[in-house]
């Protein structure tokens, strides 16, 4: 048997970890994923119709659409049920701004056992972090775009 | 006459005995396909702590007094602990023998630290430097979630190499004379690595270690598989079980009669929705000292080549792009006359 700096073996067993690991089952996900994902967006544009029914401006009810379904992902987070079904949707209920909600409750829920500056102040954003920070470099860029092009 | 034999393997003059174990595991696995074999089976996976760190020391804690108290000695009687687990700088085992009051051995051999602790437990005392010694080990479901991967309730989803971390502690009080199984023979793991880089496929990265020893016992011993009633890996799960059989196979031996996963004996895993299977510390601990151990009891099994593996990744090493270290230690636990 080998060290690691053999790097025949070490290509030779990465062909066989592939062959003896079972594969994601990528369609059954892809529907998964396609199915709750558009059922949140539906969702969503019920809630968006229902509060322009209501007589709130488009823009309020856009505002109004997104805290719903913040709160959504939050209550439902707390109440142990969002991560069943990511752990069947993936994407599907990662992408929508329930999802959000969602990275965001979780690891609160997990620190705030280690304070609220060091545990929740300090690690709260662990998962979302990285999502607002690309986010606002994307929108930059984007704006920059705009700027000069835009108009 | 020299005990060590072969490139790695001890052999031992006058073999400890094993004279007590314990297993505590969670709800999971009190639900798997083990659950008649356990000691305890919590209802409530945090005990009545407040946080799960907590809850795996006190889990550990109580491990290690069932085991002193199936072996029908006195806390007094232990001269040394010998006992590890995955949390950052050990804090699950420090935190649970500091009320223990005895001398401590604190050990990382990541989910290998049952065969570490065995090994390290057998020597001292077939050494002559203690009657009595604890090895001991722990893991907790909802810490190495918290540690190594995402908070509980965050929405992700697991691949089907996966394996899933097995709540749950065994402890062993090894002896140097007494009732019970003794262990013979112990064969201490290289650290191997085949390159392999997902954290999601634990058992691919382990498996070249454990064929490792496997092989390497086998040829220090002069033995064959069928020398054994079981050959029993840690944590490769299904995946790394079938890469394990491959890997020995290529070495010239058929160990497929005899090979098992602890990994893959704990949970019904389609029911179960743990993927390739069982992992961490507890897996191949509480499936020794509840599983196997007690069939050895019976006399079903009389001479068992246990083989707990470990991945000696951390998240940093991980997010660095480094493949992933595996080892396995090798301990021969046999019935005597």
């Amino acid at each position: 048997m080998a060290y690691h700096d053999n790097e025949t073996l070490k290509k030779e067993y990465g062909k066989l970890v592939k062959q003896k690991s079972p594969k994601v089952t990528l369609l059954k996900n892809c529907l998964w994923a396609f199915f709750v994902g558009g059922g949140i967006c539906t969702i969503g544009q019920l809630l968006n119709n229902g509060y322009k029914a209501l007589d709130f401006s488009k823009q309020e009810a856009t505002t109004l659409t997104s805290v719903t379904l913040i709160f959504l992902g939050a209550l439902l987070t707390g109440l142990d049920i969002y991560d069943s079904l990511g752990k069947r949707a993936g994407a599907g209920s990662i992408v929508p701004i329930s999802g959000f909600a969602n990275s965001i409750v979780a690891p609160a829920i997990e620190y705030k056992k280690e304070g609220y500056v060091f545990g929740v102040g300090a690690k709260i954003f662990n998962i979302a972090g990285p999502v607002i920070i690309y986010g606002m470099l994307a929108s930059i860029i984007v704006g920059i775009g705009y700027y000069f092009f835009g108009q | 006459m020299e005990k060590f034999i072969g490139s790695q393997t001890i052999q031992f003059e006058c073999p400890p005995h094993i004279l007590g174990a314990s297993s505590i595991v969670g709800p999971k696995e009190g639900e798997g396909l083990l659950k008649d074999y356990f000691d305890l089976i919590l209802e409530d996976a945090l005990w009545g702590e407040e946080t799960w760190e907590k809850a795996e020391s006190k889990i550990l804690k109580e491990t290690i007094h069932l085991a002193i108290k199936n072996a029908g000695i006195a806390i007094d009687d232990v001269r040394y602990v010998f006992s590890g687990d995955l949390l950052n700088q050990l804090i699950a085992s420090s935190f649970a023998i500091r009320s223990l009051n005895k001398p401590f051995f604190g050990l990382f051999g990541a989910c290998s630290t049952m065969g570490e602790s065995l090994i390290l437990a057998a020597m001292t005392v077939e050494g002559g430097f203690a009657k009595y010694c604890v090895a001991s080990t722990s893991s907790h479901y909802c810490s190495a979630e918290k540690q190594f991967r995402y908070p509980l309730e965050f929405g992700n989803q697991r691949p089907p190499t996966a394996t899933w971390t097995v709540t749950g502690s065994g402890a062993v009080v090894v002896g140097n004379h007494g009732q019970g199984p003794v262990i013979t023979h112990v064969t201490p793991g290289r650290i191997i690595d085949l390159g392999v880089k997902d954290p999601m496929n634990m058992g691919a990265a382990m498996a070249p270690a454990a064929a490792d020893t496997i092989v390497t016992h086998l040829k220090d011993t002069n033995r064959k598989p069928s020398d054994y009633d079981m050959i029993a890996t840690g944590d490769l799960g299904s995946v790394g079980k079938e890469l394990a059989l491959e890997l020995v196979k290529k070495q010239g031996y058929d160990i497929e009669q005899v090979y098992t996963d602890c990994g893959v004996e704990i949970y019904e895993s389609d029911k179960q929705d743990t993927h390739a299977g069982g992992s961490g510390c507890g897996c191949s601990a509480v499936t020794l000292t509840g599983y196997l151990l007690k069939s050895m009891k019976a006399k079903r099994y009389n001479r068992i080549l246990f083989i707990p593996t470990g991945a000696l990744l951390s998240t940093t090493s991980a997010n660095e792009g480094e493949s992933i270290p595996g080892i396995a230690h090798g301990v021969v636990l046999e019935n005597i006359e």
